[in-house]
């Protein structure tokens, strides 16, 4: 049997008679990890923070504790600090849960954030298409205001801070740091071109901006709470703490689940907390992390390099159900953990149907300011729409793989990447049925 | 700019500008920044972006009326038209597709009685409903979801499912 869910952030939120008010909060132990905060230095919460291992929930996976400390130690501009709540990755859905349900929880972390890295103003941005979550936070927000937990002199302690809801207009590509302060700008949510990497050096209003995804400033609540060291035992090395793993498609119970980052493998979650594959049919594939993240397939061995008994690296070799779920596992598979967004296909499911879908998507997306990435995400729609259509041609596999691999690093942002990862990953997984389709089509 | 009549913003509801003024007051470092609120607040109120809009919004704001026009022609969410007074957005995106997203939107269409093939905005002939695909709303643990104005439906599974949801605006005003 697999490891048991250990909830930490979505510890609250099923349980029966938990509201999203503040007295609801209070009453479970809310703000109290704020009050200690605004107690300590600040640089002690950003080394508890660094102590924890904590890394990004919203896909790229990068240290929390060493994105702080990007802020130059010599600056006298304000610093801002955002929580990206644009989520928008095609797979995902845990934020949601936090946003609706426990919104307490990330305006106490937040603000623990702010206080840390000395920003007094900070924006939530999220999507535009969630108006009902962008109400519960306004009125959370006040509520919190009210209690003198956000605003003036907080807590008497001389500190400021405010906090804004802002709504997002439906574009994906706002869930790129740099594309999401354009937005906050006002402007049209082209990424910016790096360096400078981190907006922590240069941001919102060329100010030193930190940006956290919602789960990841949530868990800066429980760091404090615990201790960093102590955090750092859940999860394995490098890959601490819980992560919010949702599972969507063909499994039986689908939803959002908690557990200790490599608690358990791909396995374990598809057959013994999902209950296994729905209808009968059998595993054919999984997106492990979200739309982007490649695809993995059942029945193939993903050899990676482990540290055996005496230290020495060893290969190993693994089956899709035996990969466990954490950052560094995923990425030496050739895949990533990404935003725990995990979509689960059966035998039955056609990929090249399942591709056109996400490619329509990324034609969508793409901002268009790259013209390898604005050109190219369109010409593998139209790829893949033939090939679904009976109107492949002879040539298209090799014409898509080719376009593919002309956007990836190829683009001020990594929507390249993003966009074509599923291409290249469907098309060395499942190159025969893509095959089919493009010759069973019109040959020229 | 559109050619369909708009309204000319002469005298705005008061209420309305005080949320205007409220807004402003959340962007201390740049008025720009209010852009996009104020283009929701807009499209919330009175249905969609007319030429006067992004004049009033852009003037409100110290801005060139293309600086706001720019936004509105990028973002999916904003709209040069009018829709119907009850605007349904299906999820099109893959684990809505994977558990049933296609079927309802063909299921709403047709029940609403709007001409279309998924692309764009359809319209019923009443011009009281409108429906469009839209990418992945996240909720993908509970496909297929749907909206209908700022209303979240998860698992519309079935045709009877969604013929409920739509029952529930039919009657309404």
């Amino acid at each position: 049997m697999a490891a048991t869910e250990k909830r930490m952030i979505l510890r609250f939120v099923d349980e029966p008679g938990y509201t999203n008010d503040i007295e609801c909060y209070l009453r479970h132990g809310g703000y109290e990890q704020l009050r200690k905060a605004v107690g300590m230095q600040s640089a002690d919460i950003i080394n508890e923070v660094k102590a924890s291992g904590l890394r990004g929930r919203g896909g790229a996976g990068f240290g929390c504790g060493l994105k702080w400390s990007f802020i130059p130690p010599t600056n006298t501009k304000p610093v801002y600090l955002i929580c990206n709540a644009d989520e928008s990755e095609p797979g995902t859905f845990k934020d949601r849960q936090i946003i609706h349900r426990d919104p307490h929880q990330l305006i106490e972390g937040m603000t623990i954030a702010c206080f840390a890295n000395r920003a007094h103003l900070a924006y939530i941005y999220i999507r535009g298409e969630f108006p009902e979550g962008a109400r519960i936070l306004e009125r959370a927000l006040d509520e919190a205001r009210s209690k003198n937990f956000l605003g003036k002199n907080i807590l008497g302690t001389g500190f400021d801070c405010e906090i804004y809801v802002h709504r997002g207009a439906g574009a994906y590509i706002c869930g790129e740091e740099t594309g999401l302060i354009e937005s906050l700008e006002g402007k049209r949510p082209y990424p910016r071109i790096k360096p400078p990497y981190f907006p922590a050096v240069l941001g919102l209003y060329m100010s030193p901006t930190i940006v956290n995804n919602v789960e990841t400033l949530c868990h800066v609540k429980h760091i404090l709470s615990m201790g960093g060291a102590e955090y750092a035992k859940l999860g394995k090395p490098n890959n601490t703490g819980t992560r919010i793993i949702g599972v969507s498609g063909d499994v039986k119970n689908t939803g959002y689940y908690e557990f200790e980052v490599g608690a358990l493998t791909l396995g374990e979650l598809i057959y013994d907390v999902c209950g296994g594959i729905r209808n009968g049919n059998s595993l054919k594939a999984v997106i492990p992390g979200g739309s982007s993240s490649k695809i993995l397939k059942a029945g193939e061995v993903y050899r990676i390099k482990q540290k055996g008994p005496d230290g020495a690296m060893v290969d190993r070799d693994l089956r899709l159900e035996d990969i466990p779920m954490d950052f560094d596992t995923m990425a030496a598979v050739g895949s990533m953990a990404g935003s725990g967004g995990v979509i689960v296909m059966d035998h039955k499911r056609d990929m090249v149907d399942c591709l056109q879908n996400l490619n329509e998507f990324y034609a969508h997306e793409s901002c268009g300011q790259c013209t390898p990435c604005r050109e190219g995400s369109l010409w593998m729609k139209k790829i893949t729409t033939r090939l679904v259509h009976g109107e492949g041609r002879a040539g298209d596999v090799a014409t898509l793989k080719s376009v593919a691999d002309n956007i990836a690093g190829r683009t001020v942002c990594a929507f390249g990447e993003a966009c074509s990862w599923p291409t290249q990953s469907f098309l060395a997984k499942f190159k025969d049925e893509f095959e089919a389709k493009a010759k069973a089509g019109v040959a020229i | 700019m559109s050619a369909e009549p708009t309204p000319i913003p002469a005298d705005l509801p008061a209420d309305f500008l005080a949320d205007v003024d409220r807004t402003v007051s959340h962007y201390p470092v740049s008025m720009r920044s209010a852009s996009l609120p104020l283009l929701h607040l807009w499209q919330e109120r009175f249905g969609y972006i007319s030429d006067p809009a992004v004049k009033w919004i852009a003037n409100r704001l110290g801005l060139q009326p293309i600086n706001v026009l720019e936004l509105v022609t990028f973002y999916p969410m904003f709209r040069r038209h009018a829709v119907g007074k009850f605007h349904i957005r299906v999820c099109r995106t893959l684990s809505c597709a994977l558990g049933g997203g296609y079927e309802l939107f063909e299921i709403l269409r047709e029940q609403i009685g709007a001409q279309g093939d998924g692309h764009g905005v359809a319209v019923s002939p009443d011009g009281r409903f409108s429906i469009e695909f839209v990418e992945c709303l996240a909720a993908c643990g509970t496909a297929p979801v749907m909206m209908v104005n700022d209303d979240f439906y998860e698992q519309v599974n079935s045709p009877t499912k969604a013929s409920e949801v739509l029952a529930h605006y039919k009657g309404k005003e």
